[in-house]
C-alpha cells in the first residue's frame, strides 16, 4: 500500500505550465502534487493549467493543494485553470462549492489559450 | 445478527487506502452502486484523515479501527480512535462563495472543514460518540432497497 498511484508531468509552454495529473490524489500522496505546483511557482510560472482527465479520485487534501496554488498564482496576477476534469473531480469540486472559482475547459488547448 | 467486520491499522496516511478498500469491499457486498461506493470511500478517507490530522495531531500517534456491517436497510461504518475528543457538530460548514466577486473570494478562500462537509453531504446519517475508551464516528449509507425509508 505504499505505492503512490499518482502520476504528474509538467510541460512548460510559452506562457503556461501545463500540469497533467493522473491517478489518485489523497492525503498519502498530496505532497507530490504540492511539490509539482510549488516548483512551478518557484520558477516564476503563475499561469497553470491542470489537465485532470485521468484523475479517478481526489479528496479534500488534493483540493486544498489546488486552492493554495490558485491563491498564490492569483496574488501574482496569474491563475489556475482546470482542463478536462473527470466526473469524480467535477463532483468533488461541486461538493466543495469551489466549481465557481475554477474556470473549467473541455480541452487543454483552450485552457492554455485562455491565459 | 449481522456480522461485524473490523480492521485496525496504525494512524498513518498511507494506511488509509487500505481502510477505504476494506470498507469498499463491504459496501459492494451491501449492493451499493458505483456512485455510492465513491461516496463511502471519500467519507471514510476524510474521516480517517481528520483523525490523524486533528485527533492524533500527526502520524504514528495511535491506531484507527474501522468496522462495517450490513443491516437490512443500511451499510453501517464505525470508525474508532483514541485521539483528542472531537465533536463534528462544533465545526461550522465551509463558507459559501460569492462567485460575483471572484478576486475577493480567492483572497479570502478558506478550506478548513471541507472533509467534514464532505462526510455530512455524502452519508445519509453521521453520529459521533466520545467515551473514556475513545471516539467513535458512525457513518450510515442507506442500501438501494431502503432508499426513501428513514435510517437515522
Amino acid at each position: 500500500m505504499s505505492e503512490s498511484l499518482l502520476n504528474i508531468s509538467v510541460e512548460s509552454l510559452k506562457r503556461v505550465d501545463l500540469i497533467t495529473v493522473s491517478g489518485r490524489i489523497d492525503s498519502s500522496n498530496v505532497t507530490e502534487l504540492e511539490d509539482a505546483l510549488n516548483n512551478s511557482l518557484q520558477n516564476g510560472r503563475f499561469n497553470l493549467v491542470l489537465d485532470m482527465a485521468d484523475v479517478n479520485y481526489i479528496s479534500s487534501a488534493g483540493l486544498r493543494a489546488i486552492v493554495a496554488a490558485l491563491r498564490d498564482c492569483s496574488k501574482r496576477g496569474g491563475g489556475v485553470r482546470i482542463a478536462r476534469p473527470s466526473d469524480r473531480v467535477q463532483e468533488v469540486l461541486s461538493l466543495a462549492g469551489l466549481d465557481s472559482l475554477f474556470p473549467i475547459y473541455e480541452d487543454t488547448v483552450s485552457a492554455v489559450g485562455s491565459f | 445478527m449481522p456480522t461485524k467486520h473490523s480492521l485496525t491499522v496504525p494512524g498513518q496516511y498511507r494506511e488509509i487506502r487500505q481502510l477505504c478498500q476494506f470498507v469498499m469491499d463491504g459496501a459492494k457486498e451491501a449492493g451499493l452502486d458505483e456512485t455510492a461506493l465513491f461516496h463511502v470511500e471519500l467519507a471514510c478517507d476524510e474521516a480517517c484523515t481528520n483523525i490523524i490530522e486533528h485527533g492524533y495531531q500527526g502520524e504514528g500517534k495511535g491506531t484507527i479501527t474501522v468496522s462495517w456491517e450490513i443491516v437490512p436497510d443500511a451499510f453501517v461504518i464505525t470508525i474508532h480512535d483514541n485521539g483528542r475528543a472531537f465533536d463534528p457538530d462544533e465545526v461550522p460548514p465551509p463558507p459559501e462563495f460569492d462567485d460575483t466577486n471572484t478576486a475577493a473570494n480567492i483572497k479570502n478562500l478558506k478550506t478548513g472543514g471541507l472533509g467534514l462537509h464532505f462526510i455530512r453531504s455524502l452519508m445519509d446519517s453521521v453520529h459521533y460518540q466520545f467515551s473514556p475508551n475513545g471516539n467513535t464516528l458512525t457513518l450510515i449509507k442507506k442500501r438501494p432497497s431502503a432508499k426513501g425509508s428513514n435510517t437515522s
